[in-house]
């Protein structure tokens, strides 16, 4: 039961933010070209999902997942995406990346007069209290499952 | 508890396969008065509403029949394009049916390409060792399920998000494939499939599945 890593990319395809837990394998490619593989792949997903559903949808992609980690998405209606990594055993993160939103960044992030939106999120207490709020979820664990 | 579609992919990527079992196709016909209050627009050779929702007509929504003619394109049936008819104020009232634009058959093409793609950029993201690709995508109105055979062949099921027994169908579905199309004589791999009996045992596998809202591990 764990949370591998997060990110969060705006609207416009900039990561805004990153951090790992309990990460195991890395890509093999430099972080700016993960954050742009990871963005590319959610955008074609999203693109892919919406032609592809035979009815109209609200939420749209929700996760998916591999035969190892499930991956799951959130995105505001500004076009702000949380994307997180579990393990398999965590079905639905969706309340969770609903309330890193509304919990933390709103009132750390954009409430803070000194933070620039649009350009890496480098408030020492939003990540220091997104990573209390990780640690402290029932399905974390710190050794890796 | 349905099943919308499968589709089979080969190792290149390109689509040889292509069933669709159940298609909703939620339609709104409505009567307009000059001026129109949707905003509409070209796109892919088909005309869709881009802004303005009402009654069931929603942004994405395709011109399907203006007075009751089936539109072809981006022309009504009588040949004229659709965006001068309606900006013409003598040709009101209309009546217009609007809906989910089929795909086309190659629409269908690119979008197994797309996955396949994305298939492979699932695994390579991973945050932990060995993983497969993507096996399961889910979202608030479908679940499609992928299995990829050791050669590479990727069978792919869209359901119900409550649909269960899909791995088992999946599997049963390779069965299928191993059974009326490899060992067909005529069929050539890596090819578009088009041997009765696998679309046959198909249509009756999905129906198993589907009737028993969960395809048995006794079957």
């Amino acid at each position: 039961m764990t949370v591998h890593n997060l990110y969060i990319f705006d609207r416009n395809g900039n990561c805004l933010f990153y951090s790992e837990w309990n990460r195991k394998k890395q890509a093999g490619i430099s972080k700016d070209e993960e954050f742009k593989l990871m963005y590319g792949m959610l955008f074609s997903i999203r693109s892919f999902v919406s032609k592809m559903s035979p009815l109209d949808m609200k939420d749209g992609f929700l996760s998916f997942q591999t035969s190892k980690y499930r991956l799951h998405y959130y995105e505001t209606p500004s076009g702000l995406k949380f994307v997180m990594n579990t393990d398999l055993s965590v079905s639905n993160a969706r309340e969770t990346l609903q309330h890193i939103y509304s919990n933390l960044y709103v009132e750390y992030i954009v409430k803070n007069p000194v933070c620039v939106l649009g350009h890496n999120l480098d408030s020492e207490l939003f990540s220091s209290r997104l990573d209390a709020f990780i640690r402290a979820l029932p399905y974390y664990s710190p050794r890796a499952a | 508890m349905v099943i919308f579609s499968v589709y089979v992919v080969n190792k290149a990527g390109g689509l040889i396969y292509q069933y669709d079992n159940y298609v909703p196709r939620a339609e709104a016909e409505k009567t307009f008065s000059f001026p129109l209050d949707l905003v509409l627009k070209h796109h892919d050779e088909k005309v869709i509403v881009s802004f303005g929702q009402r009654d069931g007509i929603r942004v994405g929504h395709a011109v399907l029949s203006i007075n009751g003619v089936d539109v072809m394109g981006k022309n009504t049936g009588e040949g004229k394009d659709i965006l001068e008819y309606l900006r013409d104020a003598n040709n009101y009232p209309v009546s217009i049916r609007f809906g989910r634009a089929r795909l086309s058959s190659n629409e269908k093409l690119m979008l197994a390409s797309m996955f396949h793609s994305l298939f492979a950029i699932g695994s390579q993201l991973s945050p932990d060792v060995g993983s497969s690709g993507i096996e399961m995508l889910e979202t608030d109105v479908f679940k499609l399920h992928c299995f990829q055979t050791l050669t590479g062949i990727k069978f792919i099921v869209l359901a119900d998000p409550r649909q269960s027994g899909i791995d088992t169908l999946l599997r049963k579905i390779y069965e299928i494939y191993s059974d009326f199309a490899l060992k067909n004589p005529f069929y050539s791999l890596e090819m578009p499939i088009r041997c009765e009996l696998f679309d046959q045992n198909l249509k009756g596998a999905l129906e198993v599945a589907e009737k028993a809202g969960n395809f048995g591990a006794g079957s």
